[in-house]
């Protein structure tokens, strides 16, 4: 190990190429962080938009969005049960329960929209409370709990929409939410706005750092952040306020899907959470190492139950967008490949199956490359079949590059 | 440093239902300087260490802390007296940083928000003052850090709680030698800042390269509890493997000379 003191480190690491060598030794190290996932993002779209032009449509683009966004909202709650190492099996039909609860209380029942809203988040939040209280406080391993879940839930859904019919929405507000567009103005606005907080974010943090003679980011580093965001907001809104509709003048469509600023603000809240708060700090703690956290004075089963309420939560918000695309809930909503794509999703992203890393950007990014695969090859005409023996590998190939990652990790650092 | 010990236990008794592990045990630790305290497997050093630590209820007996009789009734209560034990396995979590595991549990929020800077000055400060410089950058994960450099951020998150009395478990039985000189280094070193530490371990060499007082267990009970200066290596290992050793040991009261 080197033995170079710490103001020496300081000052070297300040510059930039002391930045760019320490981010390779990690990756070098096995932190690949987000890297096969944007590498991965960027071959898929290459490949897609040479063999099918129609992937670049303005109307694609918008689509993926509309596509993933349940798959990736699941995938967000399911990164804090993975960060203990646990897995919920029965996200996706959680999310189908919290779907047919809305539709049931909404179409059925008359409820106004907000109250039918919340009464499938409690649902999610009270699901999670039962699947955590058996993980932490029974001791069942979570892979058996979820699966049974899985298996249950599969039947609630069946009973609530009374043995296979179809619900259908009416309400406006929920159909909204994944089939209506924010103005093309207001979608600047929070673009700017966005890439503004970031880049005062970032600076006012390093100048504190500085100014208490820490490490902090170089200025340059952070220049290059901002500017990327800037760069992937502006083209995204961009294309996504350029008119999508086949006849204009019956009919306007463009501007960005009410979807993206929810999935923005929920990956801003949880990533705060995991990042910036001792609640998020502890979910690590547990994840890496359960007994240090307990020695610690961290009450581990609390931190369990409490990752389990977050990820059925998140599956109702997932349900809630997924009922609103398909303008109806049937026994089938939540299920399929909705669980597996969720998992991929958040592995594909680089969150680990093993516990202890992950992000709630991880999600994001593996939905996107979910969402493009499956886009794409239906593009290409590809049967449901290939689509699925494709997500299969991907998803395989991911968890192998984890588990590969993981064993250069405990080789090159332990000693 | 010759006034009284900081942390003293009088005919501490402990039993796991029908065996008795500790049986009538003086022990003392003075600031300022080392207590070894060895025994062969099973002689109770863990469970002694686990009494004071509060993870064990003794059965009876007297705690005394600066003096004061105390109730230490779990490791929180410990905690607050300043009794920190550093255990074997370390109990760091390799996902974190140095800094992350250092305020572990006892992080230092402005707000809702950690307060991150404050936390990483606080930590390099407490690095600085044990003369630590092998550490490359705090933010560095614990799973890239050497054995030795582990040992070093569990003893400094010790420390870090202006604790009085540091118990370590067998800080170096996973090292090698000259990891173990840097530790047996910063164990002197803890002693030298004024703190009582106490050194659980096998190593009669350790025992002698950095203690003032050794205190030998035999089957539960203190066989001896003496000066380091005043015994020879062989006197140690005969306390150790038969509780007796000449005039020391048991058989001539029980020891708990200081």
């Amino acid at each position: 190990m080197t033995t170079e003191t710490l103001p020496e480190q300081r000052a070297s690491d300040s510059r930039v190429g002391g930045h760019l060598r320490n981010y390779f030794e990690r990756v070098r190290g096995g932190e690949l962080g987000a890297l096969p996932a944007v590498f991965g993002l960027v071959v898929l779209c290459v490949i897609f938009s040479v063999l099918r032009p129609a992937f670049l449509s303005a109307i694609n683009f918008a689509n993926l969005f509309t596509q993933g966004a349940a798959v990736t909202v699941i995938a967000m709650g399911l990164v804090f049960v993975l960060l203990l190492g646990e897995i919920d099996l029965s996200a996706g039909f959680a999310s189908g329960v919290c779907a047919a609860v809305l539709a049931v209380l909404l179409t059925l029942e008359g409820w106004p929209w907000y109250l039918a809203v919340l009464a499938a988040m409690l649902t999610g939040v009270l699901i999670g409370l039962a699947l955590g209280s058996l993980v932490a406080k029974l001791g069942i391993p979570s892979f058996v709990v979820t699966l049974a879940a899985f298996l249950a839930f599969q039947g609630v859904v069946l009973l609530l929409v009374k043995n296979g019919t179809n619900i259908s929405i009416q309400d406006g507000t929920i159909l909204a939410i994944a089939n209506n567009n924010v103005p093309p103005l207001l979608g600047w606005a929070g673009a700017v706005v966005g890439v503004a907080a970031y880049a005062v974010i970032q600076i006012t943090q390093a100048r504190r750092r500085t100014g208490r003679g820490l490490v902090a980011d170089p200025m340059s580093v952070i220049g290059f952040r901002v500017a990327a965001l800037a760069a992937v907001a502006g083209v995204a809104v961009y294309v996504l306020n350029l008119e999508r509709s086949r006849n204009a003048a019956i009919v306007s469509l463009k501007g960005v899907p009410i979807v993206v600023p929810l999935i923005v603000l929920l990956l801003i809240v949880w990533t705060f959470v995991l990042r910036r708060t001792a609640y998020g700090r502890h979910i690590y703690a547990v994840g890496g190492n359960a007994e240090a956290a307990r020695r610690a004075g961290i009450d581990v089963d609390r931190i369990r139950i409490s990752a389990f309420v977050i990820c059925s939560f998140m599956a109702s918000v997932g349900g809630i967008i997924a009922a609103s695309r398909a303008n109806s809930v049937d026994p089938n909503t939540g299920g399929s490949n909705v669980l597996l794509f969720a998992v991929g999703a958040a592995v594909i992203g680089g969150t680990s199956l093993f516990g202890g890393r992950g992000r709630a950007l991880d999600a994001v990014l593996g939905g996107a490359v979910v969402a493009v695969i499956e886009n794409g090859m239906g593009l290409m005409g590809y049967s449901a079949g290939v689509k699925f023996a494709v997500t299969g590998s991907v998803l395989l190939l991911a968890a192998s590059v984890d588990a590969l990652s993981r064993k250069r990790a405990a080789a090159g650092g332990r000693r | 440093m010759s006034q009284g010990p900081i942390l003293e236990l009088r005919g501490i008794n402990k039993s796991f239902g029908p065996v008795q592990v500790l049986h009538d045990v003086a022990f003392s630790a003075h600031a300022g300087e080392v207590t070894a305290l060895v025994g062969d497997n099973g002689a109770g050093k863990s469970t002694l260490v686990k009494c004071v630590g509060g993870i064990h209820q003794i059965d009876s007996g007297e705690y005394f802390f600066e003096g004061r009789k105390v109730q230490v009734h779990g490791p929180r209560d410990a905690a607050e007296l300043g009794v920190e034990i550093v255990y074997q396995d370390l109990a760091l979590c390799d996902n974190l940083d140095i800094v992350q595991n250092m305020f572990l549990g006892r992080e230092r929020r402005s707000g809702l928000v950690l307060d991150e800077a404050g936390m990483e000055e606080m930590a390099a400060k407490t690095l600085e003052g044990l003369s630590v410089r092998t550490v490359k950058s705090l933010r560095q994960h614990v799973s890239s850090l050497s054995g030795g450099q582990r040992q070093t951020v569990a003893i400094a998150k010790a420390v870090l709680w202006n604790s009085k009395v540091v118990i370590l478990d067998e800080p170096t039985a996973a090292l090698g030698v000259a990891q173990t000189a840097q530790v047996l280094e910063l164990v002197r070193r803890l002693a030298d800042n004024g703190l009582a530490v106490v050194l659980i371990s096998h190593n009669m060499n350790d025992v002698f390269a950095v203690s003032d007082r050794i205190a030998a267990l035999y089957l539960g009970r203190m066989a001896a509890q003496t000066k380091t200066s005043e015994v020879t290596h062989s006197q140690v290992v005969e306390l150790i493997t038969s509780g007796r050793s000449g005039e020391l040991g048991l058989g001539n009261g029980n020891g708990a000379t200081s």
